[in-house]
């Protein structure tokens, strides 16, 4: 078994009202940032884990993911990277 | 009637849901600890609000994995009732005991006077209130906007399901009387069996005179007239 780092974006699903990716997404414009079209706040989530490969590792996480730490109703997460560490 | 209150750590409104049922309706309630595995009996059980494990992660992602949540969502299946109120609705949304999800409000936390409208009395907390009444209590939260896909808020509307929702002095659900930016104006809604109710403003504090308002009586003496129906 090997130890892997797993990061994860979660993310409001698009098309549902992020008012805070709103609010700093006005507050970019108010700083004189007129090209930010918008802006989407979410968590990112650094997972220390074993597994037997970088599969096994990103699939576990993916299971964290689906039971856990996204809400299946709205919001979508994306596996950012698997490092072994 | 015995009705069980579940405290997790972070609750904060189990002793005024304690109060609500044995001062106010004179039955029997029992504190639950969220690790333990058994409902004592209780015929109700009541998710009540409060910040279950700091709202980490998301308001009341964690508190859904308690140990206690497998014998509620059993009582659940079994048709036994659940009432969540403020926290206790999001932790049966994130259970899955209900439909949808409660996002961060469109605008910060807030916490004063709302009223809200009781849509359906076909359930176990609107049974003893009149379809259309208007009722007077607070709201305290930060994640209160009732989110769910078109299809999603189609199918509650067109099932009756949607139980409580906010609106002006007049009883119309107009955008000004909207809190927290949630859809259609939902304050409550219940699952398809109509044996689970969440809602997010706080009845148990509106019991009596000093509180400033005691039409959350109406929704406790639901409980108690669905148990002797």
């Amino acid at each position: 078994m090997t130890s892997y780092r797993v990061a994860v974006h979660v993310v409001p699903r698009r098309g549902i009202l992020d008012p805070q990716g709103k609010a700093v997404t006005e507050a970019l414009h108010s700083l004189g940032f007129a090209a930010v079209a918008e802006v989407h706040v979410g968590r990112h989530l650094v997972i220390q884990t074993v597994a037997a490969d970088a599969a096994a590792a990103e699939a576990s996480v993916r299971a964290m993911c689906a039971k856990l730490l996204a809400n299946p109703v709205t919001e979508d997460f994306e596996i950012a990277s698997v490092v072994a560490a | 009637m015995k009705v069980g209150i579940v405290r997790f750590p972070g609750s904060n409104c189990e002793d005024d849901a304690w109060h609500a049922v044995v001062d106010h309706l004179g039955e029997e309630a029992v504190i639950l600890w969220h690790k333990d595995h058994d409902l004592q009996g209780s015929d109700v059980v009541i998710l009540p609000g409060g910040f279950s494990y700091g709202d980490y992660l998301r308001s009341g992602a964690i508190a859904r994995f308690s140990p206690i949540m497998n014998e509620v969502e059993a009582h659940a299946q079994r048709g036994g009732i659940v009432v969540g109120i403020c926290n206790g609705f999001q932790i049966a949304c994130e259970a899955g005991l209900l439909p949808g999800a409660l996002l961060r409000n469109d605008r910060g936390y807030r916490s004063m006077p709302v009223t809200i409208r009781v849509e359906h009395t076909d359930t176990a907390f609107s049974a003893a209130a009149h379809a259309g009444q208007c009722l007077t209590m607070p709201i305290a939260h930060g994640d209160g906007r009732f989110t769910a896909d078109d299809a999603t808020l189609d199918r509650l509307e067109g099932e009756g399901q949607v139980i409580f929702r906010y609106v002006d002095a007049a009883g119309h659900p107009t955008d000004a009387a909207n809190p927290n930016g949630t859809m259609r104006n939902i304050a409550g809604v219940c699952n398809a069996a109509r044996n689970v109710i969440g809602l997010m403003p706080h009845p148990e504090r509106a019991m009596e005179p000093l509180h400033g308002s005691t039409d959350g009586l109406v929704l406790f003496q639901s409980l108690l007239a669905t148990a002797r129906a």
